[in-house]
């Protein structure tokens, strides 16, 4: 029931599939109505991210133990044209994309933990935790 | 999914469902702001209390749909933002600046019909 949740990323449709997932995920793991909304809403920025920069990808939802705590993981992968510099992407206001620049930066708000592993070239994989307590 | 737009008098009432699409978004935009002109709407009310997400996205299409809807003479007020939809925007770093908002439909409407008196007010006080 709580195994790997894949979701392939190739339109703005998808992005709505995704945060719908992850709401459902994180709703039977147990955290509140607001909190699932938070999930959803991280979701939604990371999925759009990957149309936005690498037109297609995935977004990967998993449970994750840290004892006593549970949570939730999401990583958002696509092989697109990276990120130059991550201290930069993380950066309020800053942003390539013609966005409100809330991306990145508004995601670390949103969950606990969030982690970039990117180079120029190389696509761009991000990971998202939130724990229930 | 598309949004439905209800015609009640001088004004547009669009009613969101649960989970909308960019696409979705923009064509309710272009819906609106050509309904304004079609049926000389003085408002527009946008119900998001379906909506499950307002992610960055969603918020700067609600604030180019209103300054459009202002620049076609018309005001739009954005109902129903969800409590915890609320949290997620101001945690994300999201503002609808600019852009009215009231508690339910309820609440929308009276603001709209007192800014549409206002407005006749001065006309016929000229």
């Amino acid at each position: 029931m709580d195994g790997e949740i894949r979701v392939p990323i190739d339109s703005d449709a998808d992005i709505v599939i995704a945060r719908q997932q992850g709401r459902a995920l994180a709703e039977r793991l147990g955290f509140s109505a607001t909190d699932q909304t938070i999930i959803a809403t991280a979701i939604s920025e990371v999925a759009r991210n990957i149309i936005k920069f690498a037109k297609r990808g995935e977004i990967v939802l998993n449970k994750v133990m840290k004892n006593p705590e549970h949570g939730i993981a999401v990583t958002a992968r696509d092989q697109g044209p990276g990120i130059a510099d991550i201290q930069l992407a993380l950066q309020d206001g800053y942003s390539t994309g013609n966005g409100l620049g809330m991306g990145l930066p508004g995601c670390k708000r949103l969950m606990d933990e969030l982690e970039i592993k990117s180079s120029k070239g190389n696509g761009t994989i991000v990971t998202m935790k939130k724990w229930t307590m | 999914m598309e949004v439905p737009i209800l015609k009640q008098g001088d004004f547009l009432i669009a009613t969101f469902q649960a989970a909308l699409t960019d696409e979705d978004l923009l064509q309710l935009q272009d819906a609106l702001v050509a309904r304004v002109g079609k049926f000389r709407s003085h408002g527009v009310i946008v119900d998001v209390t379906a909506l499950d997400v307002m992610d960055s996205f969603a918020a700067r299409t609600l604030r180019a749909l209103a300054h459009m809807v202002r620049l076609r003479g018309a005001e739009t007020v954005i109902v129903g933002i969800q409590p915890e939809v609320a949290f997620a925007m101001v945690q994300l770093g999201l503002s609808l600046e600019g852009v009215p908002t009231a508690l339910d439909l309820e609440e929308g409407l009276a603001q709209l019909m007192k800014a549409s008196e206002r407005k006749g007010a001065t006309f016929r006080g000229r």
